[in-house]
């Protein structure tokens, strides 16, 4: 029997088997923030326990930094002294960190594979839920708790039982206007919230392997959204274009080394999976969600579901009154106040250019508050480097400083209670995007039309 | 960590699916540098109004019911990776949550607390939730050494499944931690193993 993509990285990494299931298995990149370490050095404080490698370390601040302003002193005194503890201890303990001004600072989840960190056949974790995105690579990457990075920081490993495999596989072409962002909305709204709990995902097919690296970062982001461990892509020429030149790649001989070793990552002929789910692409359109998970999307010109099982009818009805929508009712129509572009599952450069090129010449709705954080600094450069920014002001977008932002609103980011947004972040969950705020999630190119229509619109009439 | 034996309590019901670690502790309440305190913004914006006032609708706002269990519909848990969730309903005096399934990275958070996720099939969920409707003084037994949680007023005895490595870790205290730090010996032989790059 072959094996698959997973089983090789997860094979590789794994020091003992312990009885009973679990296992001791290796990390080779750890990334940190601000909000869920400062714990895991008290750990190690408390426990006088040093760093195993603090070489394999590497910090941001992203999750509770203003996206204005980010050259004068946090306002807001508990994110100041957090983000002040991260310096303080990446100081103490000898961690590399791209802290608030840094050049690399942005989301953990977008400067891992822009700075190269990030790379096929790694096993990466992170405090946060979102690691799954580095999966892109062809790499083993799932969010942990905090007690789970005292652990990895003191042994550079963890104690884990293996998880179980699924194969999601798109074929053919996706249509006009539906990008990877529609795509894994759709996965995920067809199975499910808690859909793949207890797997971890590969992506395959010819839609996946079309898909550009950003693309393929926005999808397995997103992995956890249906409940899975992580969800990750085989490498492959995309995949080495990517990284090739990037800071932390390997150079020179090393990289002819590295991509040998690449090149043989990818799932067998044969392999099994404990689960298999087909689609094709042709049937994907535009995505939008109407409820408080991310698996309660539709398409965009469809309407909410009538009705529900009797047994999630609770929850069902729970969530519609949250949002202010009916069963049955189409979103078309529906005005909206607030647009966020970022996050780390559409803050990319691609995403930027996207959001770009249709605003261009064209003017936000004047009820619409339109922001763009871009995932980095990297990518903010870049934006401004290639005349984004300018468009994007004249269409009336205020572009800001990176960080996560209105995603999940720790710093002043928030949308008022009972406002809509249109956001082309991860999670709609009641109160996400603050106190009583009404996401709606989206692609980049469904956010742009709508903060230039200020309502909700049927974006396949949009697109010439 | 503090060792988990028997617990004889009352549960809190809270029969909603899919609750997410943003409703058991919204993001704006992780700015903390310390695990403690959590408690009091458990379920935040569900058990208070914006201007502080508890919503009396709310169940941990219904002297009613009281207990070390909360029992809660499927798939809790699910979302953003924070520990913080598993802080804050420790804190708030839980030891149990029962549920008919669990997002894996509260699970391990749970179980990394002292804090016992007990898995059930949904058809019990609802018989659980409908004996605590019913009266809510439904006094639960979780015995861990034995795997079961007991129902005196039926007599029902209904077993769980744990891995044995954290049954054992519950149970003694211990952590995670102890442990991997006990196997440095064999991760530094395996780096010693490892390719070239990483």
């Amino acid at each position: 029997m072959g094996k698959t993509l997973f089983d090789k990285i997860w094979d590789a990494h794994v020091v003992r088997s312990i009885p009973g299931g679990l296992g001791v298995f290796y990390i080779d990149r750890h990334l940190i923030h601000e909000v869920t370490s400062p714990q895991a050095f008290d750990e190690l404080e408390a426990r006088q326990l040093s760093l195993h490698n603090p070489a394999q370390i590497v910090a941001t601040a992203d999750h509770n930094v203003p996206t204005r302003n980010q050259h004068l002193p946090i306002q807001d005194q508990l994110s100041r002294f957090q983000v002040d503890k991260l310096t303080s201890n990446c100081e103490k303990y000898g961690v590399e960190l791209f802290g608030l001004g840094h050049p690399n600072q942005g989301i953990v989840h977008v400067i891992g594979p822009e700075l190269g960190i990030t790379q096929p056949g790694m096993t990466i974790v992170c405090g946060d839920s979102h690691t799954s995105t580095h999966g892109a690579f062809g790499a083993i990457a799932f969010g942990i708790g905090t007690s789970q990075v005292a652990q990895v920081m003191a042994t550079q490993c963890l104690l884990l039982s293996r998880p179980r495999k699924m194969r999601i596989s798109v074929e053919g072409e996706l249509r006009k206007g539906v990008t990877a962002k529609d795509l894994i909305l759709y996965v995920i709204a067809k199975l499910g919230t808690g859909g793949a709990t207890g797997y971890f995902v590969e992506y395959a097919g010819s839609a996946i392997r079309s898909l550009s690296m950003e693309g393929r970062m926005t999808v397995c982001n997103m992995s956890i959204e249906m409940g899975a461990r992580g969800g990750m892509i085989a490498p492959d020429e995309t995949t080495y274009t990517y990284l090739k030149g990037r800071p932390h790649a390997p150079q020179g001989k090393l990289w002819e080394q590295a991509l040998a070793y690449w090149r043989t990552l990818y799932t067998e002929e044969g392999a099994e999976f404990d689960a298999e789910f087909h689609f094709d692409a042709a049937d994907m359109a535009p995505m939008i969600t109407y409820g408080t998970n991310p698996g309660m999307g539709i398409a965009i010109n469809s309407t909410i579901p009538a009705s529900v099982p009797a047994n999630e009818a609770v929850s069902f009805e729970k969530s519609l009154q949250y949002m202010g929508f009916a069963p049955g009712e189409s979103l078309l129509g529906k005005e909206v106040n607030f647009v966020f572009i970022g996050s780390c599952t559409n803050s990319r450069i691609e995403d930027l250019r996207q959001v770009a090129a249709y605003v261009k010449g064209k003017q936000k709705a004047s009820h619409v508050e339109a922001i763009i954080v871009p995932g980095s600094k990297q990518v903010e450069l870049q934006a401004r480097e290639e005349g984004l920014d300018k468009l994007l002001a004249e269409a009336g977008f205020e572009l800001r400083e990176p960080g996560c932002s209105a995603c999940l609103a720790m710093n002043e980011d928030k949308i008022p209670a009972g406002a809509y947004c249109v956001s082309t972040s991860n999670r709609n969950f009641e109160g996400r995007q603050g106190p009583g705020s009404r996401t709606l999630l989206a692609s980049p190119l469904v956010a742009a039309i709508t903060a230039v229509e200020g309502k909700i619109v049927d974006i396949t009439q949009y697109l010439n | 960590m503090e060792k988990f034996e028997i617990i004889r309590t009352g549960a809190v019901p809270l029969p909603i699916e899919n609750i997410d670690t943003d409703q058991i502790i919204p993001a704006r309440f992780l700015k903390a540098t310390s695990r403690e305190g959590f408690g009091e913004n458990l379920f935040r914006d569900w058990r208070y109004s914006s201007s502080g006032e508890p919503k009396r609708d709310f169940v941990l706002n219904n002297s009613r019911y009281k207990g070390q269990v909360l029992l809660a519909g499927k798939n809790f848990g699910c979302g953003s990776s924070r520990e913080h969730a598993a802080w804050a309903i420790y804190d708030a005096g839980f030891r149990v949550v029962i549920s008919s399934y669990f997002a894996d990275i509260f699970r391990g958070n749970a179980l990394n607390n002292g804090l016992l996720p007990l898995q059930v099939t949904d058809e019990v969920l609802q018989r659980l939730f409908a004996l605590v409707e019913a009266d809510p003084q439904t006094e639960f037994v979780i015995n861990l050494p034995e795997q079961e949680l007991y129902l005196p007023a039926s007599g029902e005895r209904i077993p769980f499944a744990i891995d044995p490595y954290k049954k054992e870790c519950l149970i003694k205290g211990y952590d995670d931690i102890d442990f991997l730090v006990s196997q440095k010996e064999a991760i530094t032989a395996y780096e010693s193993t490892r390719a070239w790059i990483y």
